[in-house]
């Protein structure tokens, strides 16, 4: 198989790296790079396990192609803490007992990251849509819900 | 228990408290090591070529076209299998069973393992597999669970008894004023966590390590070097996160060997992870149940008779009965009850247990026809539940070790608000005219105990370390084990440090039956018990220490330090450094209290309440709440409980609602294997969900009184769900799950009967 170069920024380092053509992102992501926060939950576009966002879109990185990601800053769990200090949706799902067994962890924050991204003050109805394509198979997403709701509010009070 | 045993530090206790998870921080920051994570140098990817037949041989690869294939190493196929020690059709222990290793050119199910297909990456390994093309001799297959010729196997689930009897039921019933009889039908599920199987195999030499998700790396440990013939010692198996395993897990499935199998016939580390389409083949599932409950009924409506027979479907080449019937011994008071199985056996893989394996689907069954006879007698359900209360148990006359049942009834009746419940159905609608109903079940989990081992270890330090081979499968445990450990060892959480999630630990028991907390942390006392004497004993003795001379039984161990009840104190650390020693250590164990078990039965109960609206119409069905009220003993940490409990229930909607693998008649195979076609809820199907705990103690059960939440949320649940429907719409649905069209084609607008 023909092999393509692609560069992109990972969770804001540049990355360059010969993939096969058609090779997943999210192959790419956690074989050859490295990062195994996104999880293949099934490799066919319908559990979210492997949500990142690309160019702060979120995508399923098991249907993107890696070469269609050339220039592009992405954007995975793994990123999100700076310095060490948790992201306020990490924390929020922590205090939330929204992590069981924590295989839909990374994919979930990365969709209400994406969401919070482009409305920081969502309702639940929007919370609820948003994660719409994420499987939980153990907490009943209840914990979630309030996990991402309550990272919007401290993240409202933290800006103001 | 046995005597010695220290009181558990009642002030300041991490027992109770509602801490964070501990791999909190691991799991939302991704850094958390699934066994697919792993990436040892040198690895190579494996795939699985599945038989697309579900009976027959298999008569040719395309070995050249697959090898052709740039990228593909090797393919293993029965011809260049490396060789086993065991035949892994052998019934080398209790509970083993029969795997798939590439033995033979046989197909007993659509799914198996016919070939693995290496790689070096997971793309060549799948486009061989492709290419590979198994040609096959296909046999007529048969995997209709009403089509099958039953027997009456020798024992179900994993050694019960496959009849139970007190009473003569069959004249209870002929002289009963009222009788009920009534069949309800469930489907077959798959347990899809959302993590796939996946092995990470490395051989060194006659050395394995093998990171791969296990709910008992003990047992996987033993199947495996007992197929490849090695000492236990030299297989090393790492599990320390589980991405869900609901029973998928708890027995080492064929996949995973030949990952193992595949590395050594490559030579170099291996990685096969299972695609989704796989999760539903060759790893188990949940059989599908026929049950059939008979209540006689007196006129003061008292259960006179209780007969449940279920027939269950199983493989054709190996023996896992779902238990189907065997709660119904245990819930409700009956003058004579009898629960029975038959079986028959399919072209399908080998069931195996799944979350509540026999208590999900027979408290299903049972939980409706009560509600069934409830509503002959013109009874509200829950006064009749109540009315019916098992002062002990019904099948054995033994009293039980503790029950809070009843308060739990009250409490989630409150709650909900059941009170005021109208008694005939269709009589309640919301605000859009959907048909509104409440419904409840009785929920009811037996308490098991098994065997396990643990060590800790105390530094000069005054930290301890605790070790045992214990599994974080998302429950909770590494979290509730360590409260467990650092209210045995009197020490402070922070000084806590706990490992678990490996072969080489001492065993733990597996995370299964809802016993881990029980199991495990009654080794933790045990170790922590035996730990704090040694530290006693050195203080005692020591004319140094402030204790000198107390006797041991009035010291306890709290807070760091070693307490005489006079209020004198000697923390660890000091007593450590005083003898000069580095640390001390200790193991303890622990075991079911087998007099304790025979004269008592043990078990958690729950009371479930649902409210559904339906679509008087279309029939669509929305359960807007759930409420459960749960005494399980002592509670270690309650969040981690009311997340188990939540869950489970969840998963108790989905019985009743969602879930339904479906084998096609015409291949065998189960026609909706992927994510989007079976049907798992999502969060827009969710209701309001709420878990109460109901206080409990429980001195007999084990040493903490603990009696275990990971499975009870679903039995009672799915029940709850099916009286709501029925109670919304005057509509009872005996076929699970309830199909949409299967209520909106019965529903009394539509001229049919209720009597389906
Ligand atoms: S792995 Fe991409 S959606 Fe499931
Ligand atoms: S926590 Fe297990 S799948 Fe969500």
């Amino acid at each position: 198989m023909a092999k393509v170069p692609v560069q992109f920024t990972l969770n804001g380092s540049e990355k360059a790296e010969f993939v096969e053509s058609g090779a997943t992102l999210l192959d790419v992501l956690r074989d050859k790079i490295g990062d195994t926060s996104p999880k293949a939950g099934c490799r066919q576009g319908t559990c979210g396990s492997c949500s990142v966002i690309v160019d702060g879109e979120l995508r399923l990185s098991c249907l993107t192609l890696a070469e269609t990601c050339e220039g592009a800053s992405i954007v995975t769990t793994a990123g999100l803490a700076e310095g060490g200090v948790l992201h306020p949706l990490q924390r929020a799902f922590m205090d939330a007992f929204a992590t069981q067994c924590g295989f839909c962890t990374p994919g979930m924050i990365m969709a209400a990251k994406a969401l919070l991204d482009r409305n920081p003050d969502p309702s639940r109805d929007e919370v609820v849509e948003a994660i719409a394509g994420n499987i939980c198979r153990c907490t009943g997403y209840e914990p979630i819900i309030e996990a991402v709701l309550s990272a919007a509010r401290s993240n409202s009070i933290s800006a103001a | 228990m046995a005597e010695g045993t220290a009181p558990i530090s009642p002030e300041g206790a991490a027992i109770g408290r509602p801490i964070a998870r501990d791999d909190g921080v691991a799991k939302v920051t991704g850094r958390a090591r699934y066994a697919a994570d792993c990436r040892p140098p040198g690895l190579l990817h494996a795939v699985i070529a599945p038989s697309r037949i579900a009976r027959g041989r298999v008569t040719a690869f395309d070995l050249d076209a697959a090898m052709a294939e740039p990228g593909v190493v090797a393919v293993m196929t029965p011809a260049n299998r490396p060789p086993l020690a065991e035949d892994p059709d052998a019934k080398t222990a209790p509970i083993v069973f029969r795997l798939d290793l590439l033995q033979d050119d046989r197909i007993r199910y659509a799914g198996q393992p016919v070939a693995v297909v290496i790689g070096e990456t997971l793309e060549a390994a799948e486009e061989g597999a492709f290419r590979l093309a198994p040609a096959y001799a296909a046999e007529p297959a048969l995997v209709d669970i009403d089509a099958a010729e039953p027997f009456v196997p020798e024992t179900v689930g994993l050694g019960a008894p496959v009849e139970r009897r007190r009473g003569d039921v069959e004249a209870a019933l002929a002289t009963a004023a009222h009788r009920v009889q009534r069949r309800y039908e469930t489907a077959a599920q798959v347990h899809n966590p959302l993590e796939p199987h996946a092995v990470v195999a490395v051989w060194e030499g006659d050395r394995l390590w093998v990171d791969t998700p296990s709910q008992n790396v003990a047992r996987a440990q033993r199947r495996i070097a007992g197929l490849l013939g090695l000492p236990p010692d030299h297989v090393h198996i790492r599990s320390p996160f589980v991405g869900g395993g609901f029973g998928a897990k708890a027995f080492p499935a064929g996949p995973q060997v030949l990952g193992i199998l595949a590395a050594r016939l490559v030579g170099r580390p291996v990685k096969l992870v299972l695609s989704r389409a796989q999760m539903f083949g060759a790893v188990g599932h949940r059989a599908p149940t026929r049950q059939t409950l008979r209540l006689g009924l007196a006129d003061d409506g008292t259960i006179a008779a209780l007969a449940h027979h279920a027939r269950v479907a199983s493989s054709r080449f190996d023996d896992f009965f779902e238990p189907a019937a065997a709660l119904s011994g245990g819930v409700y008071a009956a003058g004579a009850v009898e629960t029975t199985h038959e079986a028959v056996r399919l072209d399908i893989a080998t069931p195996v247990v799944m979350r509540g394996p026999g208590e999900a689907t027979g408290s299903l069954a049972l939980e409706c026809a009560i509600d069934e006879a409830a509503a002959e007698l013109g009874l509200d359900p829950l006064a009749f539940r109540r009315l019916n209360h098992a002062d002990t148990e019904p099948i054995s006359g033994r009293p039980f070790s503790s029950k809070a049942l009843r308060a739990c009834y009250d409490a989630g009746a409150a709650r909900f608000g059941w009170a005021g419940r109208p008694l005939a159905p269709r009589s309640l609608s919301d605000s859009d005219g959907r048909l509104v109903g409440l419904g409840i079940g009785t929920a009811v989990f037996p308490s098991m105990m098994f065997q396990a081992e643990a060590r800790a270890l105390l530094r000069a330090d005054g930290a301890a370390i605790v070790e045992l081979g214990a599994h974080e499968i998302g429950q909770g445990a590494a979290t509730a084990l360590r409260q467990i450990a650092a209210d045995a060892l009197g020490l402070p959480l922070s000084a806590v440090t706990l490992r678990t999630g490996a072969s080489d630990l001492p065993d733990a028991g597996g995370a299964a039956g809802s016993s881990h907390t029980a199991t495990a942390g009654s080794a933790i006392h045990a170790a922590g018990t035996a730990l704090v004497a040694r530290l006693a004993a050195l203080a005692t003795a020591d004319p140094a220490s402030p204790l000198h001379g107390a006797g041991n039984a009035v010291l306890f161990a709290a807070d760091g330090a070693l307490h005489a009840g006079d209020g004198r104190r000697d923390p660890h650390a000091a007593v450590l450094a005083r003898a000069g020693l580095g640390a001390i250590e200790a193991r303890g164990a622990a075991a079911p209290d087998r007099a304790a078990r025979a004269s008592h039965a043990m078990a958690a109960h729950g009371a479930v309440f649902a409210e559904v609206a339906v679509d008087p119409d279309l029939g669509a069905i929305r359960v807007t709440r759930l409420v459960g009220a749960f005494a399980a003993g002592r509670i270690v940490n309650p969040r981690l409980a009311r997340s188990q409990l939540v869950g489970g229930m969840i998963w108790g909607l989905s019985l009743a609602l969602h879930e339904a693998a479906q084998f096609d008649p015409a291949t065998g195979a189960i026609a909706n294997a992927d994510l989007g076609a079976y049907r798992i809820p999502v969060h827009a199907d969710l209701p309001f969900v709420e878990a109460l705990l109901v206080a409990e103690e429980d001195t007999l059960v084990n040493p903490l009184g603990v009696k275990g939440v990971g499975e009870i949320g679903i039995t009672g649940t799915a029940g709850a769900v099916a009286n709501a429907v029925w109670h919304a719409t005057g509509v009872r649905i005996r076929r699970f799950p309830i199909r949409i069209e299967d209520l909106a084609l019965a529903m009394p607008g539509r001229e049919k009967e209720d009597d389906a």
